[in-house]
């Protein structure tokens, strides 16, 4: 068994006691670092349920504050935390549940210059941003710096979920399943089209779910699967996502050999 | 025999709401003709001025992408069900 305080024992003993995880789990995942894009709608449930299972180091990038619009859905952020930047509000908030986390807080936009230089000191990254090019852009860079990426995506009553595991080259990138962005104001953005709060909550939930698998290394990985969730008939369906021997980026003759930007389509 | 097609939320203003339809086909590309048949303008939102399909809606024959069957010509079968899957970006 390896060495946990007393506090910690008890802390996570649900943990503990299941023969998946038990105490080499949890020390796998007090150890793990693990990497959020966005503290919004997909970010605080990820957030939180990774600080309360002790994911020892969790990053947090997002340059926004917290508005009042934010609050239907983004429940890392309370009323009274408007305006102050949602990284302080979500640092705040997860070290109330777990005092114990390293958690480390980026104030900025993740760009081409930058995302390589953060992502290095992490093995896993969760995507919840909430727009096209960051989703090409940290797919591109997790795979260029081969992390495992959890990939999740939400719009009005419709969610979508899929883990693309980079250290490994039988595994697909998003861009074997989507391998270019819609055109600019070609689709609307959830801020232009709206997004049931809740949704960010079981997808959310889902790439939560994912991640610690990924740490603990049990299960079935969601890698090679997509899982698409539709809210208002209530369906969950799974389809395959095979990696492409034509993908631009990870195929065999890639076009792709540096990270690139994309012209932002949901303007904020 | 109609193949049932399932209709992504974003598009079912076209369908009349409908997230379900029954669309005649013996491949995915005579399927595509026929629902633009009865739901003009749903072609449009899947298809580039090429006809061929656009690169960040996926359609797949029951679990399978059709990017890797023989897309617009892999053939339908009685039973199969058809989803159309765009991409989606929202995380906010």
């Amino acid at each position: 068994m390896p060495s946990f305080t007393d506090e910690q024992i008890k802390r996570y003993s649900r943990h503990i006691i299941l023969p998946e995880v038990g105490g080499k789990g949890q020390k796998k995942i007090n150890n793990a670092k693990v990497f959020c894009v966005g503290a919004g709608g997909l970010g605080s449930p990820v957030a939180l349920y990774l600080a309360a299972a002790g994911v020892g180091t969790i990053g947090i990038i997002d340059a926004d504050v917290v508005d009042l619009s934010n609050l239907q859905r983004q429940i890392l952020h309370a009323t009274s935390d408007l305006n102050k930047p949602k990284v302080e509000s979500a640092k705040e908030t997860l070290t109330a549940i777990n005092p114990d986390l390293k958690i480390v807080t980026y104030k900025e936009y993740l760009a081409v210059d930058n995302i390589i230089d953060i992502i290095k000191d992490y093995d896993i990254v969760l995507d919840g941003s909430d727009n096209f090019p960051t989703r090409f852009l940290v797919n591109d860079a997790t795979y260029f710096a081969k992390k495992i990426l959890v990939s999740g995506s939400i719009f009005r009553f419709d969610g979508q979920v899929a883990v693309f595991n980079h250290k490994s080259e039988t595994s697909p990138c998003y861009r074997c399943l989507y391998p270019e962005p819609p055109p600019a104001g070609l689709v609307p953005s959830c801020q232009e089209a709206g997004v049931l709060g809740v949704i960010a909550g079981t997808i959310g939930t889902l790439q939560a779910t994912e991640a610690l698998k990924e740490i603990l290394g049990i299960g079935d990985s969601l890698v090679g699967r997509l899982i698409i969730y539709d809210a208002f008939d209530m369906r969950f369906q799974v389809v395959k996502i095979h990696k492409d021997p034509n993908c631009p980026l990870c195929g065999k003759e890639p076009k792709i050999k540096e990270l690139m930007a994309y012209e932002q389509t949901c303007h904020l | 025999m109609p193949v049932k097609v399932k209709i992504p939320t974003p598009l079912r203003k076209l369908t009349g709401n409908s997230g379900d339809v029954e669309i005649e086909g013996k491949s995915i590309g005579e399927m595509i003709e026929n629902l633009e048949k009865s739901y003009p303008g749903l072609k449009e939102r899947l298809c580039d001025e090429t006809g061929a399909i656009r690169r960040f809606v996926n359609v797949y024959i029951n679990e399978e992408d059709i990017r890797f069957m023989q897309g617009k010509d892999t053939s339908l079968k009685d039973g199969d069900e058809v989803s159309i899957i765009p991409a989606i970006a929202g995380g906010c």
